[in-house]
């Protein structure tokens, strides 16, 4: 399970596509595509761009939909917090010692 | 050379003509009775009555179901209007009950959106670049 999220991670485009289904979820394949393509500039072809989505999905990260005949790709951020529980990251609310 | 007339396959011509015409706002050209039921049916813009016309061509082929089908499960567009407000027509067309597939995204000098015409096609309306 944390080699599918970290092999997920390790590709730079794959992690294009997290950037672009966290600013909107529940895309198509047309539409990711169009962002790669129109956004980033990236010349990958839809196959490529479907192997990622794949990669994606055994990680946990994307999740699959089918809405009447279109299949909607979903953000599923929580796999991530396998990586904060292994190596805890410093407390958002800064230096501050609670009071104890 | 000209391109005058593009097809799109409807599931069904006279609710095909009537999205076409009273969701999309084209108006009928032609409506010619073509053998029992089918008709050699189009539509042109409001806007340019001698432009490109579109023909709404039944889908009986059994090859237009399968083509289709793996076309819209990824959401890919079978023809493309041209509008002057992507998020005008989005807000309009949403407003009649119109479902989108891809909401209006800017990329760069283009905005899109993508939507399902009830007959079978998804259709994407984009901005042209001035």
């Amino acid at each position: 399970m944390a080699d599918d999220l970290f092999k997920a991670l390790a590709d730079p485009t794959r992690r294009t596509i997290l950037d672009e289904l966290t600013e909107q979820s529940g895309q198509t394949l047309f539409e990711i595509c169009s962002r790669l393509s129109m956004k980033h500039r990236l010349g990958i072809s839809r196959q490529a761009v479907s192997q990622h989505l794949a990669v994606l999905e055994a990680a946990g990260l994307v999740e699959t939909r089918r809405e009447g005949r279109c299949k909607f790709h979903d953000l599923n951020t929580a796999p991530l917090r396998q990586i904060t529980e292994r190596w805890p990251a410093p407390d958002p609310s800064g230096p501050e010692e609670s009071p104890s | 050379m000209k391109i005058h007339l593009t097809s799109v396959f409807v599931d069904d011509q006279a609710k095909a003509l009537r999205f076409y015409t009273e969701v999309l706002g084209f108006v009928k050209k032609y409506d010619v009775p073509l053998g029992e039921t089918d008709r050699w049916l189009t539509v042109v813009s409001p806007e340019e009555p001698g432009g490109t016309e579109l023909l709404l061509e039944p889908a009986g082929h059994p090859a237009v179901k399968p083509y289709r089908d793996a076309l819209a499960a990824d959401g890919i567009p079978l023809a493309q209007f041209a509008v002057t407000d992507v998020r005008a027509e989005y807000e309009r067309l949403s407003g009649l009950g119109v479902r989108f597939t891809q909401e209006p995204l800017e990329m760069g000098p283009v905005t899109t959106a993508v939507f399902d015409d009830t007959c079978g096609n998804l259709i994407q309306i984009a901005t042209q670049p001035q």
